[in-house]
């Protein structure tokens, strides 16, 4: 997956996890909490999320990387270079 | 041992929320009621298929974001609604009401079994890797997690609780929430029942394999309560809360007053995990008139617990004969019959549906009882069969839910009278 299907599909999840917020807007150097009400059960949501879908593991320890929009696509690029976009 | 009780206050219901199969709002609901209206349906349930069910249509996003919704449980968004729309019936200015006064207390029959099933489902995709089990399962399976939404909903700080009693949670709620408001540990309680159930296969199958789950080609027809061809309950969801205040706190402000709550009774069986006992059933509903220092006969109406099923029906009618069997005019009547079996919510909403009658005169019916079954007789009293029955002035009603393991509620509701 290149980092902007990475975008994509961190968008689509927090479309999902945050219903209610405008994402349109969203800057990818200002941390997620800053922007849109994001609480720590949310954020794991995330995690989850990227657990079930994609399978992919993120370690407690690396979780500070996805405060970001930008930070949480460079994490994650090695992380899903193998992965297939959704259709 | 004593049975002596001291004077306590006047406890009234002051305002009214709640969604059935068949109205979300008090006045339809009623209307739905004299109507004759079933809100019985066909509903596609995981791993069984088909499955008769009452279920409910009201606006989620009332009250709660779409977060929200997603982050909670159905019984806590049926819990939001109802109890926002109580507190908004009442009239109370809510800014003004000093929330750490405020208590809530809503019977369950169950909670969780929806959440462990969704879970378990999801975990089956993932061929049972428990590292995607959710970590809003504890949350949403604690046994507070109705009440508690509804605090977080409506900013209260007083204290908040569930009452598991089976399906005779629903009048329990309201007993608990004016046994606090005597005790004076809070000015305002929050009382009722709730049920998700429907969202559980679980509550289906157990029934199923137990034979008691009925079954009908025609939806509307399925839940008959004292019918010979009953053969079984229909599930429901649903909610039922109102606020409950003193007396004296509700003249003050010039409130509403649906009625007052002057009897109720809690007992159990001690005889069976499932079937009722009659007997235990007849105490319960003495105990309760006899708190309300009332006669049998001073009772108007009787709604019933009764869920279809064979031994059920006979053994309330059993206990209603014993007790009320010489009152000539009491209607007795069923709300079951029309949305199915709505578990901890029934007892609430099975009342809600009756307190009108305060105003408008009416019993409303049994419905579907088109061949009464000769072993549900209540001996002078008649059930109220298919057509709502004119009362005159309705005084009184008693409401019985009964539940699993043998537990017994009976509340008695007075019209209203300074």
């Amino acid at each position: 997956m290149q980092p902007e299907e990475i975008r994509q599909v961190l968008l689509d999840i927090l479309a999902r996890i945050v219903p209610d917020e405008d994402l349109s807007t969203l800057r990818d150097d200002v941390a997620f909490r800053e922007q849109i009400e994001l609480d720590s059960m949310d954020f794991l949501d995330i995690v989850m999320e990227l657990r079930k879908q994609y399978r992919v593991q993120i370690p407690e320890e690396d979780y500070p990387n996805l405060a970001t929009m930008g930070g949480a696509v460079t994490y994650l690029v090695p992380l899903m270079k193998d992965v297939k976009a959704p259709a | 041992m004593s049975h002596s009780v001291t004077p306590r206050e006047r406890i009234v219901i002051t305002g009214v929320g709640l969604t059935s199969p068949i109205g979300n709002c008090v006045s339809e609901f009623r209307e739905s009621l004299l109507a004759g209206r079933s809100g019985v349906v066909v509903r596609e349930t995981r791993y069984i298929g088909e499955v008769l069910a009452g279920v409910c249509n009201f606006d989620e996003l009332r009250y709660q974001k779409r977060k929200e919704v997603r982050r909670g449980t159905r019984a806590g968004s049926i819990s939001v609604y109802c109890a926002n729309e109580a507190v908004r019936d009442s009239g109370l200015n809510w800014g003004e009401v000093p929330k750490d006064r405020v208590g809530v207390y809503l019977g369950i029959t169950e909670h969780g079994n929806v959440e462990t099933e969704n879970e378990i489902f999801e975990i089956s995709k993932f061929n049972y890797d428990t590292s995607v089990w959710s970590h809003h399962h504890n949350p949403r399976t604690v046994a507070n997690n109705p009440a508690g939404e509804v605090t977080l909903s409506l900013g209260i700080t007083g204290p908040h609780y569930t009452l598991g009693a089976a399906c005779a949670a629903g009048n329990i709620g309201f007993i608990q929430g004016m046994q606090q408001l005597w005790l004076g540990d809070v000015d305002l309680a929050i009382v009722g029942g709730v049920s998700e159930s429907i969202h559980t296969f679980g509550i289906f199958a157990s029934f199923k394999s137990q034979g008691a789950l009925a079954t009908h080609p025609e939806p509307a027809k399925a839940s008959r309560p004292f019918d010979k061809a009953r053969n079984g309950i229909v599930v429901a969801e649903g909610g039922g809360i109102c606020t409950l205040e003193r007396l004296s706190d509700a003249e003050r402000r010039g409130a509403k007053i649906y009625g007052e709550i002057v009897g109720y009774a809690i007992n159990s069986d001690a005889s069976d995990f499932v079937l009722p006992y009659a007997k235990r059933q007849a105490e319960c509903m003495r105990k309760a008139l006899q708190r309300a220092k009332l006669n049998p006969c001073d009772i108007d109406i009787l709604n019933t617990h009764a869920t279809a099923t064979e031994q059920g029906d006979i053994g309330e009618c059993q206990a209603v004969r014993e007790v009320f069997g010489d009152c000539p005019n009491l209607a007795v009547n069923n709300t079951k019959s029309f949305i199915g079996h709505a578990m901890g919510a029934a007892g609430a909403l099975e009342l809600l549906g009756n307190i009108p009658g305060f105003q408008d005169g009416y019993a409303h019916a049994t419905i579907n009882l088109d061949d009464p079954d000769p072993a549900c007789d209540c001996g002078a009293p008649q059930i109220v069969a298919n057509q709502a029955r004119q009362m005159g002035q309705v005084n009184y009603i008693l409401n019985n839910s009964f539940g699993m393991l043998g537990i017994n509620s009976v509340l008695i509701v007075r019209r209203f009278e300074p």
